[in-house]
């Protein structure tokens, strides 16, 4: 009986946040968070559990977004900004080396790492820009973004000394750990300018360049895009159709020598419109991987890989931009087929012209991966190969 | 009971004292707040209280709350950071900020950006919702509430111009319309969880226009505006109440006052409406008075739209009778914005911002002030004070 009462004031004198310790279980918590809501009620709970914590949450919860979902990672990165903050301003110890040591093992995730960054940045900015050399090829692209942006200043540097030689080769070394686009774009642009150097963009980018084509199918009412057509469920190049209006369409061969690997159906068919064409590639992986497809369109569009539905959107005209959409997928060793199907619809201003797309393939971080059987890119300004007519 | 008395009193007095700026266009979202009174006359450097920096791009514009100014931004290359924003109104000193990850496409037209929506709040959390369909639910304090990632759960809903529409709170939902070319929908989220309470499919087009509140005695009314006209939806279940459909524009949006709409739909519209199921009255509808981007504002017995050659017209709110006209310094995104003071506040996307006096027989421009910076956000009005922002700085005008 003595024994009893004694539990319950230990128990309720013992505030939340020094109890046996709670880190485990809110990230737990965190991670568990799910579509349309789910979570959000516990997570809520378990991220003030956390953020009533000291500096020792900040490690495990960098650590625990290995395994978290997009969403669950902004609870942490919030919790774990929210506690960082305030022990900075209070001036209480922070885990200033794991955090480092965090930072340096590229094998965590690398969101988390490039949070790290910022933390440290703030604790011991010297040493920071001390690390940032070594990340030209950090499979983090935010944090190889501040190594490119060094390099790129560099070779600005002897650019405007006149000191060519050395700006090339530290302009390459930037290109060649650059994934954004507009770091690449800047380095394309000195290394072709003044340095009158040659840059293979679509080669650095991972762009497709060599397709065959197919069109026009009928797509008015914007009925097309929902159509089976044949190249949906059969692909043979040697192959011939009814297209629109009961004309016949074949396969032609078909190349781009655009920087940014854009596929222009307009080319071999004509500014037409309320019409459907396909793309057909084949991609000869050198292992069975991960990957991603990144597609540029700003037509309605379905892409197919093995002859399996990977997604599909119906917007016309609304912008188009290098890596536009991302899907993550998983590439045979070997021979894998693509199918992109596009899909013009019927307006008439000027601005809705276009009929075209750009894909390219890549590893998570923008690295591109190339067919084992890549060709070299076409010639700026060669034209638009088509198969002879028969 | 005698205790909790002088309680309830004190809360109620607070809250009517406070007259806080809730959402995009302040109560209602009509841009006018009659309760706001002291507004400065003059936009100046003698006028300007503070200014601050923000860390990155956004048009939305901020929420007032009590002594504490909310606002959202988004930076980084491809602004895939955002950003929740809050400082003291007093010196705009910053309190707190909290980032978030993007999880849904941020492409948008250069124009715009990925903060583009206005936050709503309750009065006791901030609702703050992305171009990339990331929307957030803090507390006052900085406290994550909720959080969803509308493109994670919806993942052809996405506009690749870029998304606009405000949400706003109306009874214990949040109201959003996240309308696009494809997976096109509105939907009431829980205020407390984020959950779906309802979730409806809407015309399969772009539209950037906000939700606007009718408030109808004890019943509120969500209007949702798209280029096929207006539905009202009561805001707990997404039932819907009435219908226009005439068309309707799909960037300027609506005006409630009461019982009636201003809508920017074949020039201009007004309607009567009810929330039993009746057709809306169409009180009249005025062709020669079309808004551009700026989105109508109703002080007392007149209507104020902006057109797209920067003109001010001012017309009948019973009639639809254009009373006057003068031209300002245009072009506008913004929307013009009033107090209780008889003065129209409005700024235009060169930074020019323009305070038109509406005591006379017309409207008089009575101060000019540049800003140097491109607005396109609407100014946010409290107590005595004007807040405008632009992609990388935030001004408090007046006391």
């Amino acid at each position: 009986m003595k024994f009893f009462p004694l539990f319950l004031l230990l128990f309720f004198s013992t505030p939340i946040s020094t109890r046996a310790n709670p880190i485990p279980d809110s990230l737990a918590t965190l991670q568990a968070v799910g579509p349309e809501g789910k979570g959000n009620t516990e997570a809520a709970a378990a991220w003030k559990e956390l953020t009533d914590q000291g500096s020792e949450i900040i490690v495990p919860t960098l650590e625990a977004m290995q395994k978290a979902s997009p969403l669950a990672r902004n609870w942490m990165r919030t919790a774990i900004e929210t506690v960082f903050r305030r022990e900075l301003d209070a001036g209480s110890d922070l885990p200033t080396k794991a955090i480092e040591e965090f930072l340096s093992d590229r094998k965590n995730e690398p969101n988390a790492r490039r949070l790290a960054y910022d933390l440290f940045v703030e604790v011991d900015p010297d040493k920071a820009a001390e690390l940032i050399p070594g990340m030209i090829d950090d499979p983090s692209p935010a944090l190889r973004r501040e190594a490119v942006a060094q390099l790129i200043d560099q070779g600005k540097g002897f650019l405007k000394e006149e000191k060519k030689g050395q700006s090339v080769s530290v302009l390459t070394n930037a290109l060649d750990g650059a994934r954004d686009i507009d770091q690449i774009e800047e380095i394309a642009k000195l290394l072709r300018g003044d340095l009158e150097q040659t840059v293979d963009l679509p080669s650095h980018f991972g762009f497709l360049m060599y397709w065959n084509l197919i069109a026009p199918f009928d797509n008015t009412d914007r009925k097309g895009f929902d159509e089976v057509f044949p190249p949906e469920t059969e692909i043979n190049l040697q192959s011939k159709y009814q297209g629109k209006e009961g004309k016949e369409v074949a396969w032609e061969e078909y190349s781009t020598s655009d920087d940014y690997g854009m596929v222009d159906f307009n080319q071999p068919f004509g500014p037409i419109k309320q019409v459907v064409g396909y793309a057909y590639t084949e991609f000869d992986s050198a292992e069975e991987r991960e990957a991603e497809l990144r597609l540029g369109c700003k037509n309605a569009w379905k892409i197919w890989l093995n002859g399996e539905l990977l997604f599909g959107r119906d917007e016309y005209h609304r912008g188009i931009r290098i890596d536009q959409y991302t899907l993550p997928v998983k590439l045979k060793k070997g021979k894998n087929t693509l199918l992109v199907k596009a899909c013009q619809n019927e307006q008439e201003q000027d601005w809705t012209v276009q009929w075209q797309f750009q894909l390219r393939v890549c590893d998570s971080t923008g690295t591109a991966i190339h067919s084992t059987d890549r060709k070299p890119t076409p010639k700026p300004n060669a034209k638009p190969r088509r198969r002879a007519a028969e | 009971m005698k205790f909790l008395l002088p309680i309830f009193s004190l809360a109620l007095a607070t809250s009517a004292a406070r007259a806080d700026w809730l959402n995009f266009r302040g109560p209602q979202g009509s841009g006018y707040a009659p309760e706001v009174s002291g507004l400065p006359s003059e936009l100046s450097d003698d006028t300007l209280s503070w200014k601050v920096s923000l860390p990155g791009r956004g048009l939305g514009s901020p929420l007032l709350i009590g002594d504490k100014v909310y606002l959202t931004a988004a930076s980084g290359p491809d602004q895939k950071q955002l950003h929740v924003l809050c400082f003291a109104a007093s010196d705009g000193s910053p309190l707190w900020e909290r980032r978030f990850w993007a999880t849904g496409r941020t492409m948008s037209h250069k124009k715009t950006n990925v903060a583009a929506p206005t936050p709503a709040s309750d009065g006791d959390r901030i609702y703050a919702l992305y171009s990339s369909n990331d929307l957030l639910c803090l507390n006052l304090d900085g406290d994550l509430i909720w959080m969803r990632g509308l493109t994670l759960d919806y993942p052809n809903a996405s506009n690749s111009l870029g998304m606009a529409s405000s949400p706003i709170v109306a009874g214990d939902s949040l109201v959003a319309q996240i309308e696009n070319d494809s997976e096109s929908f509105a939907a009431g989220f829980d205020l407390l969880t984020g959950t779906n309470k309802w979730k409806t499919d809407r015309p399969k087009a772009a539209n950037w226009t906000s939700p606007t509140v009718l408030k109808m005695g004890e019943n509120e009314v969500v209007a949702l505006q798209s280029s096929k006209g207006i539905v009202g939806v009561l805001p707990g279940t997404g039932s819907p109440v009435f219908e226009y459909t005439s068309g309707a524009s799909t960037i300027p949006s609506s005006a409630a006052v009461g019982d009636q709409l201003y809508i920017p739909s074949n020039g201009l519209t007004a309607l009567s409406v009810t929330a039993d199921g009746a057709d809306p009255k169409k009180l009249w509808n005025e062709s020669t008075q079309r808004p551009g981007t700026s989105s109508p504002l109703v002080i007392g017995d007149k209507v104020y739209i902006i057109n797209n050659a920067g003109v001010l017209n001012c017309a009948s709110r019973e009639t639809g009778e254009r009373l006057w006209r003068i031209r300002l310094k245009g072009p506008f995104s913004s929307s013009p914005v009033a107090g209780a003071d008889n003065r129209l506040y409005v700024f235009s996307e060169a930074g020019i911002g323009q305070i038109v006096d509406l005591s006379g027989e017309e409207g008089k421009v009575i101060s000019e002030f540049e800003l140097g910076a491109t607005i396109l956000g609407t100014p946010s009005l409290q107590n005595g004070a004007l807040y405008v922002r632009s992609d990388g700085k935030l001004w408090k005008f007046g006391k």
